[in-house]
């Protein structure tokens, strides 16, 4: 199991290979759709997420018992496919190091953590009230208002969260192998082989 | 005192959200045991710990709490608008509770709904008055966005698939869905499928199959022995828990055939998460 903790080096992270292990530890912050769009349609990031993290996630929150702050409730990844269109973009404006999320990305996202020097990683889908026990407090958030809680950005602390490397700095994409196969595997089954 | 309806229905609701059916446990635990490596291993047990920690806790099981569909079967004279109105009751004090994520949105301003309740429209209710009923009975069923997006219509006959108008068109297809949705609706799902109906009603039926307990067969011999054959064929494409690979990418697949025009052949699959959320209780009014 190897520790990434933010801010997150580009050599730590060139030093990643598909299928690693990893615990993140530190700041990231939450961003999924409302959040992509923004940023594509012209908006400015909140915060500075040079060598960081972004997290597709809308977690379930609730105000802190002493009134000040907010508690994490259940905390996930959401599926990230549908930041496709503008991973690619926001990697390279940003400077992130670090996408977590789940079920993968495309082409072009692969194509940019190349270039740019940034990981994919798979966090366990619905696994929501483990990762919230990751989640060390909340730092902060943005676009409350704007975006709703689910949407909205919220800055956290996490203590250890497990994921594994899907999509590395080196070109390698442990989704899109098993993808090929399972599609070769389906003509066969179907009888549509070309 | 007794509980009112509301209470019983937030009760439901907490129960519901944090508490995975013994069945789809039994399924995924059958599954660790049956890992092909280490990370298929390493992904079944963390969602078998994290069953056992919200249910622990009382927290919700995954954040995406999902959409709410509340089906009921009533005697002939009930009010259904006194149960519609207690649920939204219970929905928006679940999600002040924290127990469901503020999940409704506003499909033309994008502004959320923060009760998750928006009165005459959702949660959705079905109702379906049963003249046999001797007393009220809900299921209730928290269904995901990511493996919602998953779910798919085909129409046969589909020269891409060398599906025609038979049993194994429909088995072509299911594969079909289960292929493209890989791993973006949290593998491994479990799949309502209608064939037959229209566009709406094959969509309902899908959905409603995911009622269905993981060990129940089909009573019609033919959908049975399709329900058998292609839950092992999907799970030989190798797409495995999360897309990341393995044996078990489908925990269960549930058939039911409804009559169609002799123009449509439609065949809906309603892809679900593992978390499969479902709880049927009485209410007592």
């Amino acid at each position: 199991m190897k520790e990434l903790t933010y801010p997150f080096s580009e050599n730590a992270i060139r030093g990643l290979r598909a299928g690693d292990a990893v615990r993140i530890s530190g700041r990231v912050c939450t961003g999924r759709d409302r959040f992509h769009k923004f940023l594509a349609d012209g908006g400015s990031c909140p915060v500075d997420l040079r060598d960081g993290a972004l997290f597709h996630c809308g977690p379930v929150a609730v105000p802190a018992e002493d009134g000040a702050g907010w508690r994490i409730m259940a905390a996930g990844p959401t599926t990230s496919i549908r930041e496709e269109p503008y991973e690619a973009g926001v990697i390279a404006r940003l400077g992130l190091r670090v996408i977590i999320g789940k079920g993968g990305m495309g082409a072009a996202t692969v194509a940019a953590c190349r270039e740019h020097g940034c990981v994919y990683l798979q966090a366990v889908g619905g696994a929501a009230a483990l990762i919230a026990r990751r989640v060390r407090r909340v730092a902060g958030v943005h676009f409350l208002e704007e975006f709703g809680m689910t949407e909205a950005c919220w800055e956290l602390d996490l203590d250890g969260l497990e994921a594994v490397v899907g999509i590395d700095t080196h070109g390698r994409d442990l989704f899109a192998g098993v993808r090929d196969e399972s599609y070769g595997r389906l003509a066969a089954l179907t009888g549509t082989e070309k | 005192m007794a509980k009112s309806v509301t209470e019983q229905l937030v009760e439901l609701i907490h129960r519901n959200t944090s508490d995975l059916p013994e069945d789809v446990e039994a399924a995924l635990s059958a599954a660790a045991d049956g890992a092909s490596s280490d990370s298929e291993s390493l992904l079944l047990h963390a969602l078998l710990e994290n069953a056992a920690l919200a249910r622990r806790q009382g927290t919700p099981l995954c954040q995406d709490t999902g959409w709410l569909s509340f089906f009921w079967t009533i005697p002939p004279g009930t009010d259904a608008s006194a149960l519609r109105g207690a649920t939204e009751e219970a929905v928006a004090r679940a999600t002040a509770n924290g127990w469901l994520r503020r999940n409704t949105i506003d499909a033309l301003t994008g502004a959320s709904a923060d009760t998750n309740a928006v009165p005459g429209l959702v949660p959705v209710c079905h109702f379906e008055t049963d003249p046999a009923a001797d007393g009220i009975t809900v299921s209730l069923l928290q269904k995901g966005g990511g493996s919602e997006n998953m779910s798919r219509q085909f129409s046969l006959p589909d020269a891409s698939l060398g599906a025609g108008r038979d049993l194994d068109g429909v088995r072509k297809c299911i594969l079909k869905a289960v292929c493209d949705a890989q791993g973006y609706g949290c593998a491994p799902g479990v799949l309502g499928v209608c064939v037959g109906g229209d566009r709406a009603e094959g969509y309902l039926v899908a959905k409603e199959q995911l009622l269905r307990p993981l060990t129940d067969r089909s009573p019609v011999a033919e959908l049975a022995a399709l329900e058998e054959r292609v839950t092992a064929e999907a799970n030989s494409l190798g797409i495995g828990p999360m897309g990341l690979g393995g044996k078990t990418t489908v925990l269960g697949i549930k058939i039911a055939a409804r009559p169609r025009l002799p123009a449509s052949f439609f065949v809906t699959v309603a892809y679900c998460c593992w978390a499969c959320r479902r709880h049927t209780v009485r209410i007592l009014p």
